[in-house]
Formats: C-alpha cells, structure tokens, sequence
C-alpha cells in the first residue's frame, strides 16, 4: 500500500472525459463519438431523475430480488481457521448473476432514451442471458453477439437466450471469445447506431460505459458495506472479487474505496500459471494500452498485438480489464492477485461440500484467495467475498474435466 | 511543401480527383507489398493508405478484417510496415503513403519512437481510426513536429460542433465516412455524402477523401465531384484475398490493380481531365 496517495477523491473519477488517471477515455471511431455523447448526456440527467431513480430500485428490489444477502460461511471460516468469511450473494440474483444489476440499468436507460434494440457481448452467456432478460421484459429486440468457442462451452446459456426470445450470433473471427464478441457487437452499433442501444457488460468500453457499469453494480458495496455493520458492528477488514472485465469487483469495492482500512483484492484468472503466459491476468502480467474504447492494462505482445487469453473460466477469458481498476492498481489502492485454474476448481469443488453453494467458476477465483488470505488473518477479522454468479452453467465444465459425459 | 499538399495543388491544378487506394500492409504476405504499392502507384493511385495490421480492427468489414488476420499470419508489425515505407521510397520520392491502423500497436511502439522513425522511413501521415482529437493532443504535436500530417475521419454522425473540432486539429486531409456502419458496407448514399461535404466545408479549408462503400467506377465517379479525392479500400483487398502463392505473381499484381486503372479511368472521365 506503499504507492497509495493521501488523499484521493474518488468520487471525482472518471474526469469529464471519462479518464482515470491515464486510463479510460474514448478510442472509438468517429462515427460512435455522437452516440456515446448522446449516453453521456442522457446518463447525467436520467442519473439525477427521481422518476428513474425509483424505477430503477423498485426493479432491483421486485425483479432481481435485492438486497442480495450477505452469508456468513461459518463451517468455511472454521475449516480455514483464520478470519470470518461473508459472502455476498449475487448468485441469488434474478438469473444467477451480479451482471443482472447493469443490464437492469442499461435496459431501463435505452427504454427512456427510445431505443427500440438492443445488443450485447458476452463471454459466459451471463450478460447475454441478463441483456435477453431485460430485453423480453421490456419488449425490445435483442441480439447477442458470442463467440463461436464460448458458444461451445456454455451450450445451456446460449439456449437459455434463444428461450428469452434473443438471436445469439456466432463470432468466427479472432480467438472467436468474448474479445471478437465486443469487436462485432462495436461493428453492428455502428452500422445501426441510430435505434440501437449497446448493453456492455463489463466496467470497460468507451467513456461513459465503465462509469454507468460500475455506478449500477455498486449497489452490491453499498449493500454489502451496510450488511456487514448491521451483522459484525464493524467494516470487513477484506473484500475479495474476480476481475475479468472488474464489474462484479468495481461494484464491490466503490462503496468502500474511502474506508483505508478495509483491504482489497481483485483476483484475475491465473490459467495454466502466470509464468506459463497462458492466463487472462493483464493486471498481474500486462501492460498498458488501447483496446474496446479505453486505455487499460492488455495482454499484448513485442508488437501491441492482442495474444489469446486462457482460463477455464469464459466469463474470465477476456484480455482487458476495465480502466478503473488499472487506476486503483496503480496508484495502490487494491492488490491484484491471480488463481489458476486448478486452485479455482478446487475451491468450487469446496465451497459446494462445506457450504452446499455452487460458485460460478469466476467466482470461484475469488473464492480461492480468499481461503488462502483468511488464513492469513485472525479469527476476529472479516471478509467479504463477492459470490458473483452460481454455478449451475459450469456444470458440464467441470463434468467434462472429471472425464463424465452429461447430456 | 508536404507530399500531401503538393498531390493536392497539383491535383486541383488540373481539375483532377486523388485516388487513394487502401492495402494492408503484409497482405497476401510481406514480400509482396512493395511491389503491390509501386503498381497501385502505376496505376493511377495518387496517395497510398496502408493499413497496419492489428488482431482486433474494430472498425473493418469481414473483407477487411481477413486482410489483418492475413497479414498477422506473417506477424507482420509496425515496425516491418515502416520498413516496406522505407524500401517503397527508395524509387518512389513523390507519392505520399498514409498510415491507417488502430491505436495500439502505435501506442506500444511510442508515439515518439514512431515519430521519429516513420519520418525516417518516408511516411507522410497517419490515421488511426480510434483515436479520435479528444484523444489524440500528443500524437498530433508530436507527428507535426516531425513534418507529417494526422489525418481524421468524418462521419454522418458528426455534428457541427464535431466537425468544427476534427477540423482544427485535422492536417493534411480530412477523411469523410461515407455511412454509418464498417469498411465494405454496401449502403452508400450519395445525397447523404453531399449533406455531409457541405457540413464539412463550412470548417475547413482542406481538401477531403471519401471513403466506405466505395467499390467500382460507378460508385467512385458519383462520389469524386463531390470531395478532392475517394478511397478504395475493401474491393481492392477482396481482389488480394484470392491470392494463389502457386501462381504467377506479377499476373495476380496486375489483375488486382487493374480495377484501380477502370477508376482511374472513370473519375477523370467525369472531372472531364
């Protein structure tokens, strides 16, 4: 925490133009620069809009179902002997996810700004079947762009889509994952910018995108923040999340980012190892750079080429990472850590004996440090793990990994 | 007086269009794209954009992002690119060459390392598609220090105030985006580019490139009265994309640029050259 400064004002960030320090920003073409003002300004104002406001949280209350709980793992706690462990439980959400909450925001910000479609990414299917979702409530087209090896390995959410009325479009360019999925959703916004409302689902993007993400998914720090003082008397000393793109984790640790003494660790996918190179890590083993919209750390090579990405987890599997994280990196503010795929397996596997909860594989990274950071600490202190999706979609992952066939 | 500026005066001294062809750079393979470029050039091209290959070219048509994964196949960098610049000049002092690519390899390089060199190596401007003049204060400084230009897009969705901005930072030309949507788009209009060029012309004094969506003769002499110059980008590389390493290499050079020779043609035809 050596290199943390004394005294940031984070609520001034991101500046006007959307940077965090050097990070952020708005790399796109010229033909997306009006739309995005056009979110800009719509986001400034509906933000303020009590009429928005309250829809907004009668949804999050009535339709996702918040507050998500916050769970004290005891059993868990007791078998690491360390700290108490809580976990935030955005796997209970309407549709098994924490990406519900942004989707929610977006889909209620294209409604009144009079977008008629909508389109999505996704990596894990999750965003996907969030966007799907809100889309049917809301009455309005959608299409889901997915790669065509993400479309493989999550085979149970793709059809979920269909089911919600949505047209999953299989990407076949590039490493065909989550990274071509945005490079074609961008192509499809700029050709029908006009009526067409981009749902990222990540903290990243152009400016206004990581800002309004992370805004709609702090609901999850400010819970969690309240929660843990009704139930302990005190702040978490921890707070522990995966970052893939960082919207599960940037929603978690906003809320909390004025309160130094509470720790905090994003947990990037470690792959087969980082000293291996075959990891979705930037933040543990990249450098900075420009992709999707906003300079952030990148997994790049000798020539600023993107390199493929690895980890068993496809919501992870993403070569970027949103900008405010970059930020919060270095300037000290949150240690980022990497877990490979073989420690995140067995703490899925753990988790669902001890606790009888089925984490997501990208939470499971999470939940894997912070078995090995409760250890570390005392049994009167306390962390806050964000559980951001359940796993019933990894099922045929870790299946097949076990050599057992489901159909 | 820049390349660039003198192909323009010359140009309009004679009341003739620029054509401005648009290679990738590697494309089929390296070894081709110096003698690629010195046959645009023979053909009628007046500037040359090469692209620079980039894993993730965000704003390119299926055409075009074949084109940088072709390239890629070769591992072809920014830094080989400035070496195809450099042996282009070596017979070619006139025509200028535009750098057209994405941020990142540029970014990684260093804005001022790639200053520098592309001066070195000839290269007359650059255009980077996502980095539009919010972002680009230093790379602008930077590339007019060295003596070249920073080329900007335009695009039917570019307001006023937009286009009043581009324009004050923009040097060299100003590149016009046909329609909203990738390269190789189908949908051009012609209406909608002259709304455009007006718009355009209230803020600046530099000569404009159209591009997107522009395909054959037809295409090119209904959108050349209209601006100082059109680019021909995914019809070409479609031409290179049947590329055969098994046949002859000079023949499959001719027959590609061919089709910039038929809008040579067709554009002097109407500026009545």
């Amino acid at each position: 925490m050596s290199k943390q400064q004394e005294h940031v004002d984070f609520s001034q960030f991101p500046n006007a133009e959307g940077h965090f320090g050097p990070y952020g920003g708005r790399f796109v073409s010229e033909t997306l620069i009006f739309a995005l003002d056009e979110l800009a300004e719509n986001y400034q104002r509906l933000s303020q809009d009590p009429e928005f406001r309250a829809e907004f949280d009668r949804d999050l209350a009535y339709y996702v179902g918040r507050p998500s709980p916050l769970y004290h793992a005891e059993r868990w706690s007791r078998e690491v002997g360390g700290a108490q462990i809580y976990l935030k439980r955005e796997d209970l959400n309407h549709t098994g996810a924490h990406k519900v909450n942004n989707t929610i925001g977006q889909a209620l910000l294209a409604k009144y700004m009079g977008k008629k479609r909508v389109i999505a990414e996704t990596g894990a299917g999750q965003h996907g079947v969030a966007s799907a979702t809100v889309a049917a409530r809301l009455g309005m087209e959608c299409q889901v762009f997915m790669g065509e090896e993400d479309i493989r390995r999550q085979a149970l959410n793709v059809y979920r889509m269909k089911l919600l009325g949505a047209e999953v479009i299989s990407v076949k360019s590039g490493s065909r994952t989550l990274k071509d999925a945005m490079n074609e959703a961008m192509r499809d916004w700029v050709t029908n910018v006009d009526d067409t409302f981009y749902i990222i689902g990540t903290a990243a993007g152009p400016h206004p995108y990581p800002m309004l993400v992370r805004d709609f998914q702090s609901v999850i720090g400010r819970e969690a923040r309240e929660q843990h003082l009704e139930q302990t008397g005190k702040l978490p000393d921890a707070l522990v999340a995966c970052v893939g793109g960082g919207s599960n984790a940037i929603g978690l640790f906003h809320p909390f980012l004025d309160d130094k003494t509470v720790a905090m660790y994003g947990v990037e996918a470690g792959g087969h190892g980082v000293a291996t190179g075959e990891h979705a890590a930037p933040l543990s083993d990249g450098t900075p750079g420009v992709l999707h919209g906003n300079r952030t750390y990148l997994m790049q090579d000798e020539a600023g080429q993107i390199i493929h990405t690895h980890s068993v987890s496809a919501g992870l599997d993403y070569p970027g990472v949103g900008p405010e994280h970059s930020w919060l990196k270095d300037i000290g503010r949150v240690n980022y850590v990497a877990i490979n795929d073989d420690e995140a397996l067995d703490a899925f596997r753990k988790l669902t004996l001890v606790e009888g909860i089925m984490p997501a594989l990208e939470s499971s990274h999470a939940i894997a440090y912070a078995e090995k950071l409760a250890a570390t600490m005392r049994p009167d202190q306390s962390i806050v793990v964000n559980l951001s999706g359940r796993g019933d979609k990894d099922i045929h992952t870790v299946a097949g990994i076990d050599g057992i066939g489901i159909d | 007086m820049s390349r660039l500026a003198k192909v323009f005066e010359q140009l309009a001294e004679r009341g003739a269009k620029a054509l401005v062809p648009y290679i990738v750079a590697g494309d089929p393979a390296p070894q081709h794209s110096v003698s690629l470029m010195h046959a645009l050039v023979d053909s009628g091209a007046d500037i040359i954009e090469l692209g620079v290959p980039f894993s993730d070219p965000m704003a390119e048509g299926p055409t075009i992002q074949l084109a940088h994964e072709r390239a890629l196949e070769h591992h072809v960098s920014l830094s080989q690119v400035l070496d195809m610049v450099a042996a282009f000049r070596q017979t070619n002092a006139d025509t200028p060459v535009v750098l057209m690519g994405y941020t990142n390899p540029v970014e990684h390089m260093g804005y001022s390392q790639f200053a520098e060199r592309a001066k070195q190596a000839g290269v007359d401007g650059l255009l980077t598609v996502d980095m539009p003049p919010e972002e680009a204060g230093e790379t602008s400084q930077l590339l007019r220090d060295a003596g070249m230009d920073n080329i900007f897009l335009l695009a039917p969705t570019s307001s006023d105030q937009r286009v009043a901005k581009v324009a004050a930072l923009a040097s060299g030309y100003l590149y016009c985006v046909s329609l909203k949507g990738v390269t190789g788009a189908g949908h051009l209009d012609i209406d909608s580019v002259r709304e455009q060029m007006q718009l355009i012309r209230q803020h600046s004094d530099l000569p404009v490139t159209v591009g997107f969506g522009i395909k054959d003769g037809e295409s090119a002499s209904a959108i050349a009265p209209l601006c100082e110059g059109v680019v021909v980008g995914s019809a070409l590389v479609d031409r290179l994309a049947k590329w055969d390493n098994a046949a002859d290499t000079d023949k499959q050079i001719a027959e590609a640029v061919s089709l910039i020779a038929d809008i040579r043609k067709a554009i002097d035809a109407v500026a009545d050259v």
